[in-house]
């Protein structure tokens, strides 16, 4: 199963495992229904499913972890010797070797992973699920994993295979079903499939431009030079280069955990422990200290509204002044606030950002997604920033708010605004940005004008392919 | 079993939870009052009466609501930054211990003076006591559950120690008790009859600024912020580490306050059975004013009458005053699960 993030590859294999009920339609295994909603049906059906992030035990042993739950808590007698041996032969017939009396918090990533899988085969999945398998796997384990998983076909079992990369649904599977955007839109023989044919059913057509208006790009806002954050991990920064003008909206694409969240956090005053420069307007950014960041002219959208936007269980106008509070607009003798100023300005926002609410006082946690991101938006454009960090602006919202959320940007790129767009949605950077950049394990590509890379190109470099499009995942796709 | 927010909770529902929460345990204490054997009404109307039925038991119910008014504001400010201050036990002895210190004559100033310094000591005694506890939370992310319970523990020792050794009152005909706060001191009575003493004055007056504090100030808005969504709040620029730092000297400072109170104002001088627990109580009395700092007044007067009332009320129907206690906690865990059910709904699904 191929998708982006977000395609809604995870959601659908949780309905079919049943963590998620579906509104409508119908599961069916071997001709019969799947009761919808429970997880112990779709066990008992023979479904298994091997999560993106493991459950597992780290202080219990292999064979405790893979026995739990499957003994009925009533039962005085724990028979070992017989799921030892059931579990010596799955080992022995699959190939999955592992110690069984060793404790999982002992065990790598690969080998936690054989765990998981021996744990579905244990309770007679024929069905498998393995959700993003190889995120966390190096490229020689994610090969063996390819071998045991061919050798477990060949012996009757069926396997669903999610992931993103191309390379290794084309490596791996019998027939590949491309889902974007919540729907499937292809169902294709993988010996019958190129790469480029799955690439644009995954991304989608590339959507003509037709909202830019051409403008020209104006001073210069953001530079961003040399900018580092440690020597490994794919999330820190590697002397990044970036610079923003006046009427440009810049867009960063990328698998999330490659940096972008790290670089937001730098751009946001979250984070401060970088080598290099950020220099906003010609001036150094206020490194760690959002407020004096925001005072300077930035507008901040951040990534997830519900953990960081907004404090759901405070009214609506106090969330509007959460990053303005200690100013003197907001608040008199330095510490009592002027609720009467702050609900007359909130009054405005939500009219002027359509935030359709009760009122000021209303709850924020009573909006709907798309409200809470008007909100968002009234707190971070209201004071027409010249500098806009836009982090995921529109992931999760229905269409209406999506178009509501693009003209605000755009919007604020003809006022004159520098934009920086970090997105996972490729149709959207297409849409929106005057120039893209790439970022993989922390390093960011040259940002060049939007169209002067193909999707394909583009995906390529997501998958940490250089800048050239030239392959150097070496070992992973020869051979398959 | 399904459990499901409700989309909107009416300010009735919200406040009125803690009532049914009262009543239900008085109904489940019902059953123990007719277990042993007395008549429930009669055990009912006892306590109340022994609490509010006359001018000294208004005026007892009065006196041992003060300190429970300093620790239940204590509490409710912490709480509120999800910042979970077991140790009001500790920091009120921490105030005794400072009132002691100062005001056994080591310094004398006229009362206006005295009184206010007392106070002010008693309140840096029990932030800095705290300040262990909330920066190793802040910078070593050490649990503060444990630390605040285990320090009271501590400080009950070092109390132990002081008035047994060194600060042991040598008029005292040999009990384990400090010398006496001086005149100066010494918080003054309200009414000519009965113990009700100036405590009451400045409990009142800290709930009132308590709640303007956490209402209409930036340092109320961020202890709210963080208490709430600290990630949030760490976003749109609060120091989620100075504001819990904040918000633990407040408590603290709090609940040394009901040291000096209880040392200056009631007993005169510091002995070990100065607080029988009003730490512990003031967490029941924060959660049953929802950690509303107004409504930390009226819950604190109403555990302090069911004490009051259940020493009377034992005294004529023969029952245990342990009854007092079990109301209490029955009263705690009605509370915690009436404020859960006016925010979500349960609902039965095959």
């Amino acid at each position: 199963m191929l998708g982006e993030n977000g395609a809604g590859k995870t959601t659908l294999m949780n309905i079919l495992f049943g963590h998620y009920q579906a509104d409508e339609g119908d599961i069916l295994v071997d001709g019969e229904m799947l009761p919808p909603g429970s997880t112990q049906a779709a066990i008992s059906a023979g479904i298994g499913m091997v999560h993106q992030h493991f459950t597992l035990a780290d202080n219990l042993s292999v064979l405790e972890n893979i026995t739990l739950g499957t003994e009925s808590m009533w039962s005085w007698h724990h028979d070992q010797a017989s799921s030892r041996q059931k579990l010596a032969g799955l080992i022995r017939d699959y190939g999955l070797v592992v110690d069984p009396d060793v404790l999982v918090a002992d065990l790598s990533v690969g080998e936690r992973q054989r765990v998981e899988i021996l744990k579905a085969l244990y309770r007679d999945a024929r069905i498998l699920i393995l959700d993003e398998p190889t995120a966390v796997l190096t490229p020689q384990e994610s090969e063996r994993l390819f071998a045991t998983l061919k050798s477990m076909t060949a012996k009757g079992l069926a396997i669903i295979f999610i992931s993103h990369k191309l390379h290794e649904i084309l490596a791996v599977s019998n027939r590949i079903a491309v889902l974007r955007r919540g729907a499937i839109v292809g169902t294709l023989e993988t010996a019958a499939s190129t790469r480029e044919q799955l690439a644009e059913l995954m991304v989608g057509r590339i959507v003509t431009r037709p909202r830019l208006s051409a403008v020209k790009p104006g001073e210069r806002v953001l530079e961003i030079s040399d900018v580092s954050t440690g020597a490994t991990g794919a999330a820190e920064l590697k002397n990044i280069d970036l610079v923003l003008h006046q009427h440009e909206i810049v867009g960063i694409a990328g698998v999330a955990g490659n940096g972008q969240g790290t670089l937001a956090d730098i751009l946001s005053g979250l984070r401060k422990d970088f080598s290099g420069s950020v220099l906003l307007n010609g001036k150094m950014l206020d490194a760690g200290n959002p407020r004096a960041i925001v005072a300077s002219g930035v507008g901040r959208i951040p990534e997830d509204r519900h953990a960081r936007g907004v404090v759901a269980d405070m009214d609506i106008w106090e969330n509007l002044i959460s990053e303005d509070i200690r100013s003197d607009a907001m608040c008199r003798a330095g510490f009592i606030i002027d609720g009467n100023r702050a609900r007359a300005r909130a009054e405005t926002q939500i009219k002027q950002f359509d935030v359709r609410c009760k009122g000021p006082n209303a709850q924020t946690r009573l909006l709907s997604g798309g409200n809470m991101q008007k909100l968002i938006l009234a707190r971070a454009l209201s004071n027409s920033p010249s500098f806009i960090l836009a982090n995921q602006p529109v992931r999760g919202l229905d269409e209406g708010a999506i178009a509501y959320v693009q003209e605000q940007l755009l919007e604020a790129r003809k006022r004159g605004a520098a934009i920086l767009l970090i997105s996972e949605d490729l149709d959207e950077l297409m849409a929106l940005t005057d120039r893209l950049a790439v970022m993989s394990h922390g390093r960011l590509s040259s940002a060049l004008p939007t169209g002067e890379r193909s999707i394909a190109e583009i995906g390529l470099m997501m998958a940490g392919h250089d800048d050239r499009g030239e392959a150097n995942m070496g070992s992973l796709t020869n051979g398959h | 079993m399904v459990i499901e927010p409700r989309e909107s909770v009416s300010v009735w529902r919200a406040g009125l939870a803690p009532v049914w929460a009262i009543l239900a345990s008085l109904i489940i204490c019902a059953a123990l009052i007719s277990w042993a054997g007395a008549s429930i009404p009669k055990a009912y109307f006892l306590l109340f009466k022994g609490a509010f039925g006359s001018a000294f038991a208004l005026n007892e119910t009065l006196t041992r609501s003060i300190p429970l008014i300093f620790t239940g504001l204590a509490v409710s400010v912490a709480f509120r930054a999800k910042f979970y201050n077991i140790g009001a036990e500790g920091q009120l002895y921490a105030g005794a211990l400072a009132a002691t210190f100062f005001g056994t004559g080591l310094i004398t100033l006229p009362p206006v003076l005295m009184v206010p310094f007392l106070v002010v000591m008693g309140a840096l005694a029990g932030g800095a006591l705290l300040l262990i506890p909330v920066l190793l939370k802040t910078h070593m992310k050490v649990d503060e559950v444990v630390t605040t319970l285990l320090l009271n523990f501590v400080v009950l020792l070092v109390v132990s120690y002081l008035i047994e050794g060194p600060w042991k009152d040598p008029a005292s005909l040999g009990w384990p008790q400090a010398a006496s706060i001086i005149d100066e001191g010494v918080l003054p009575t309200l009414l000519a009859k009965g113990r009700l003493h100036f405590g009451l004055i400045i409990a009142l007056f800290m709930a009132v600024i308590i709640w303007l504090m956490m209402r209409f100030t930036v340092q109320g808005y961020e202890i709210r912020a963080v208490g709430h969504n600290a990630r949030a709040a760490a976003f749109s620029g609060i120091n989620v580490n100075r504001t819990v730092i904040m918000t633990a000297m407040v408590s603290g400072g709090l609940a040394g306050i009901a040291g000096v109170s209880e040392t200056a104002g009631l007993k005169g001088y510091l002995t070990l059975d100065l607080s029988p627990g009003f730490g512990y109580t003031g967490i029941a009395v924060a959660m049953l004013a929802q950690l509303n700092p107004l409504a930390v007044v009226p819950a604190a007067i109403f555990l302090s009458a069911v004490y009051v009332g259940a020493d009377a009320m034992s005294r004529a129907v023969n029952i245990p005053t342990y009854i007092a206690d079990v109301l209490v906690g029955v009263s705690i865990l009605a509370v915690l699960c009436s404020v859960m059910l006016s925010q979500y709904r349960i609902r039965w699904r095959a």
